[in-house]
């Protein structure tokens, strides 16, 4: 059964389809490994067996009275531990909420839940999702499963790494400046943002609600895009939740979609200075990519490098006033050295906020403050304008999907870039433009480094345009050779 | 927006209602005038004449119709992570002065 724990979500949805295993099989399959190796690589902050089982029952007996809910009835997923579900706790990865426990459910889970799949566990991230690394973990770092002294990204670190160590068959993160890619990229698997506005976001604990997005992580592009198919809906909780068709994307996929079109790379992100070994793997992939039909025009994204100001500047902004909800009142860590209510406020988020989250709630009520307002967050604003016309005068030249580099360099060391902030951030600069401007992008393993280490190819796509962007991200992985090429975790 | 301006942390910690000590100041101060220099960089784009994107696309306040939400959240729920509760209601320490 040992070989099960790494099959794709399509291959198991037909295994059980087909009665070859059952759902509380494939679960136990997913619990026992996680119980022997998580302890190395630390994806999970919280598992519920029982509960799982308890999903996985219900899955079975569906199928014996000969009914099921879809391709993902009985398929065990992961969530971001800052995705809601009623009864379990959510920590955000952070001591504030360490004793949270949800009072309800997210749209996109009620989603999953609604075509029968089944919830195993929370997973590991930078606190409040702020981060690149998973470091930022109140709760200890998760461990890059292809080397256990490397990062494995963030902030969705524990969801990329429990779908490369397959102990789970597939994950939900999310993704605000590219914490949906960038770990994906790290850890050698599949990672997709969709376009603002297509997932809803009621449920998922807000950093900057203009650029948050959940998405999901899998170990093939099919498999991602039947995750997608199954959590994205009109949401009218969400507010930005934008009212369009969802195709199913993952029995739509074209293998075939290169042959004929044009892909644009950036020059932006292809710097000097860029680490050789991704250099090497994106030109070699996208080499692979002509030979297979499609024609690469060299483009233009002018304002790209302005992205991490700007991104800096908007996302601490409204995280800063998010943030301001966990104040020891209501439903989050309370400090008991608190002299009045105003002390109970500082203390209590003295003590439950990590350096990183303090660090970015600071940034963000600078730039909002009185007399530097204009100065930064509405210049900031306007470069966000400036970002997202460039991508669309680049697709207004009939490019059909810009690719890239997800991150500039394959996983570093633990400990590496903790002491200087503004060199993490920096490390999210082929990401965050696609957040700004409220594209899809999608993450594809397509090298393995010299020192054996995954190495991601960056498609993003057209607004809406998921399917486009899902079909050439499958013909890319076909070319790649990567698909089931996964960490040898013992 | 120039170089010279030096962040007073100790204000821009009240704003943030965050309680930092003398080591975090000395620290966040030193790290955010560095990235604040590298923001500097927006100081030299021409954005005469560009609007404002509060998101990517264009969004619409949304109006509930006329009708009754649907079910609210319990008492119960609502208060089952309050940190101190008593009679259904939150415990804080005392708001208002005596006269």
């Amino acid at each position: 059964m040992s070989d099960i724990a790494f099959k794709s979500v399509k291959e198991l949805s037909d295994m059980l389809a087909k009665g070859e295993i059952s759902s509380v099989e494939l679960t136990k399959v997913y619990i026992e490994r996680t119980a022997a190796l998580d302890g190395k690589v630390h994806a999970f902050l919280f598992k519920d067996e029982r509960l799982a089982l308890d999903g996985a029952e219900a899955s079975d007996k569906r199928r014996a009275r000969g009914e099921t809910l879809g391709a993902l009835d009985g398929i065990p997923v992961a969530l971001k531990d800052v995705i809601a579900v009623e009864n379990q706790p959510l920590t955000c990865a952070s001591k504030m909420l360490e004793h949270y426990v949800s009072p309800y459910t997210a749209t996109s889970v009620k989603n999953l839940q609604s075509r029968g799949a089944v919830l195993w566990g929370r997973l590991n991230m930078d606190e409040f999702a702020m981060g690149s690394s998973c470091e930022n973990s109140a709760f200890g770092p998760t461990h890059n499963p292809w080397d256990l002294s490397r990062i494995p990204g963030g902030s969705s670190g524990g969801s990329a790494a429990a779908v490369a160590a397959c102990f789970c068959a597939c994950s939900l993160g999310s993704d605000t400046g590219g914490s949906i890619r960038q770990p994906a990229s790290l850890c050698g698997v599949v990672g997709m943002k969709p376009t603002y506005g297509l997932v809803s976001r009621y449920g998922l604990a807000a950093f900057a609600s203009s650029l948050d997005q959940i998405g999901p992580f899998a170990r093939t592009v099919q498999d991602a895009a039947m995750l997608l198919g199954a959590v994205a809906s009109y949401d009218p909780k969400d507010s930005t939740s934008v009212n369009t068709p969802i195709p199913d994307y993952a029995a739509n996929l074209d293998s075939n979609w290169l042959k004929g079109k044009k892909l644009g790379l950036p020059k932006e992100y292809l710097p000097e200075g860029l680490d050789t070994q991704v250099r090497a793997a994106i030109e070699k992939s996208v080499e692979k990519c002509a030979a297979a039909g499609a024609e690469i025009v060299e483009i233009s994204l002018p304002h790209t490098e302005l992205a991490i100001p700007v991104y800096y500047i908007i996302a601490t902004a409204e995280a800063s006033s998010n943030l301001a909800r966990y104040d020891g009142v209501r439903y989050t860590h309370r400090s008991d050295k608190a002299k009045d209510i105003v002390d109970l406020y500082y203390k209590s988020r003295a003590e439950g906020f990590g350096e990183e989250v303090k660090r970015r709630i600071i940034l963000g009520s600078y730039v909002l403050s009185s007399g530097y307002y204009d100065a930064y967050y509405l210049r900031a604003q306007k470069v966000r304008t400036l970002i997202r016309r460039d991508f669309e005068k680049v697709f207004e030249s009939g490019i059909d999907a810009v690719v890239a580099p997800t991150s500039p360099s394959a996983a570093f060391k633990l400990g590496e870039k903790m002491s200087d902030p503004l060199e993490m951030y920096l490390n999210d600069i082929f990401t965050i433009n696609v957040n700004l401007a409220g594209l899809p992008g999608i993450s594809v393993p397509c090298a393995l480094s010299s020192e054996g280490l995954p190495i991601g190819f960056q498609i993003i796509g057209k607004p809406f345009d998921e399917q486009n962007l899902f079909s050439c991200a499958h013909s890319c992985e076909e070319l790649f050779g990567m698909r089931g090429v996964l960490p040898n975790l013992q | 927006m120039s170089k010279t301006d030096k962040i007073d942390i100790d204000y821009v910690a009240k704003l943030a209602r965050i309680e930092l000590t003398e080591a975090e100041k000395q620290t966040y101060s030193a790290q955010l005038g560095q990235i604040l220099e590298y923001f500097d960089k927006l100081s030299k784009v021409d954005v005469s004449g560009v609007e404002a994107s509060a998101h990517a696309h264009a969004m619409y306040n949304v109006w509930r119709e006329g009708d009754v939400p649907a079910q609210p959240m319990s008492v119960e729920k609502a208060l089952m992570n309050a940190p101190a509760k008593r009679l259904n209601q939150i415990v804080v320490p005392k708001v208002v002065d005596e006269a």
